[in-house]
């Protein structure tokens, strides 16, 4: 199968260091990637540099067997993936708007813009919030605001950075279902980074493990998470050393 | 306690009977104040824009003298201004010194640092991640400022109302480069210091209380602005 997404020799640096060293990674239409690894293993990074929001110091960046050019991406090109952060920023104004965000700034009519943040607002069960100033609603409101507004845009790949992290263990179950069923039926691709192993596996089909800036094991997900390389044992190792 | 029972009943009577000199003065105030705000704002809010996100070799130099400029003295603002507009000064062929307009440039050089550095202030406590998340919605430069001005609006307005309060205290530079001309560029500020050295207490002080009001009203409707929502 075709890879929606191919990187090729990626390599990001800061003042010397190397924060990022990928060789090559394809992710393919639909499919959801997850990603794990401990905190500065390079996960945001990746992702900052897969939706372009940040230059790589070299390297190549495929769409659809198209190279980028990864230091100017033109707006269309922006415009068909969306991004959804680790923190859930929220703009000062009502959850309707929040939602619209990104249909306005592409000047989509009014009329489609109200028939399609109702409908996602629905899909979330955030309807009844329609009208309330998004900055005072709770942390598990602000994040269906937050993937609402980036599915709202039918994105052909959709970037997750710790999208759940925020939230209480009920509200994140709820919505993890919720979330699936939505990206399943609508066959976006998908790249979803975590600290979650739970949420990993309910989630992704395959799954890569970052630490020191290199993609240490990837596979399906079932299969690097019960055969884990040492990297990956000593990863999850540590995760539950944490946890307990 | 009497001078101030006198001066409110001065500034009723002289409101009630329509003095149409209070009327002329009151309205080049507002005209002039209002105008050099406006143009202090059109040109303060890019001006503190482009500096609060824009890095550029000299930007801390220019931030310091916009910084310096918020503290200037009227004094010689008025004195820059009457430089200018001297008959041998640059733009002295215009004849434009002891004009409304004179007024209204130093009403400008005062006011107009405090609208870009408090834009500024503003625009560079943005979250820097908030722009990377403008910038994944597929948004423009453009539409990017304007999201953004609109996630500062209080502390926008709240720039815009401290040019105001500067611009319509201001007394030093308006009688410098306007010279306090009856029917021409008399304004309340300097009518006040005229009806203070006449020992007229009374008119000055209901003239205080006319310049108050305005100061009131304009500042009631921004500050409405300003908490909208």
């Amino acid at each position: 199968m075709n890879p929606m997404i191919r990187l090729e020799k990626i390599q990001y640096a800061k003042k010397d260091r190397t924060i990022l060293s990928i060789p090559s990674l394809s992710i393919t239409q639909g499919e959801i990637l997850g990603m794990m690894g401990p905190n500065g293993a390079g996960k945001s990074t990746l992702v900052k540099i897969l939706s372009c929001l940040q230059t790589p110091t070299s390297g190549k960046l495929y769409y659809k067997n198209e190279e980028l050019s990864v230091s100017r991406i033109p707006l269309e090109q922006r415009r068909k993936w969306a991004v959804v952060l680790q923190q859930t920023l929220i703009f000062d104004t009502t959850v309707f708007q929040n939602v619209a965000a990104g249909l306005k700034i592409r000047r989509v009519a009014k009329s489609i813009i109200k028939e399609k943040v109702d409908y996602w607002l629905e899909q979330f069960g955030i309807s009844h919030l329609a009208k309330k100033n998004a900055k005072l609603l709770s942390g598990g409101e602000a994040q269906r605001v937050n993937l609402a507004r980036a599915l709202i845009l039918n994105p052909e790949v959709l970037y997750l950075d710790e999208p759940f992290s925020a939230l209480d263990y009920p509200t994140k179950v709820k919505l993890l279902k919720d979330f699936k069923a939505i990206i399943k039926n609508t066959e976006t691709t998908t790249i979803f980074v975590s600290h979650d192993v739970t949420e990993i596996q309910f989630m992704t089909d395959r799954l890569a493990i970052l630490m020191d800036g290199k993609v240490q094991q990837i596979g399906s997900t079932a299969d690097v998470l019960n055969n884990p390389n040492p990297y990956t044992a000593s990863f999850i190792h540590d995760m539950s050393l944490h946890i307990e | 306690m009497d001078l101030l029972i006198e001066g409110l009943k001065k500034a009723i009577e002289m409101l009630i009977s329509g003095d149409p000199e209070i009327f002329e003065i009151t309205w080049l105030t507002l005209k002039v104040s209002l105008t050099a705000v406006l143009v202090s704002t059109f040109i303060g809010i890019p001006a503190g824009v482009i500096l609060g996100l824009i890095s550029f070799p000299g930007r801390r130099f220019v931030l310091i003298l916009i910084n310096i400029g918020m503290g200037l003295p009227p004094v010689v603002a008025g004195l820059w201004i009457t430089m200018l507009l001297w008959r041998s000064g640059p733009l002295g062929s215009f004849s434009l010194l002891y004009s409304p307009f004179a007024i209204i440039m130093a009403q400008i050089l005062v006011s107009l640092p405090i609208i870009i550095g408090l834009t500024c202030s503003a625009f560079q406590q943005i979250d820097e991640k908030m722009l990377l998340q403008i910038k994944s919605l597929g948004a423009t430069r453009l539409q990017t400022v304007g999201l953004l001005v609109r996630e500062v609006k209080i502390a926008i307005l709240a720039a815009v109302i401290a040019g105001f309060g500067r611009v319509i205290a201001e007394v030093g530079a308006a009688m410098m480069v306007g010279g306090n001309i009856r029917g021409e560029t008399r304004i309340l500020t300097t009518s006040i210091v005229m009806e203070v050295s006449k020992g007229n207490f009374d008119v000055a002080l209901a003239l205080s209380f006319l310049l108050m009001s305005l100061a009131f009203f304009i500042t009631f409707l921004l500050t409405n602005l300003q908490q909208r929502n």
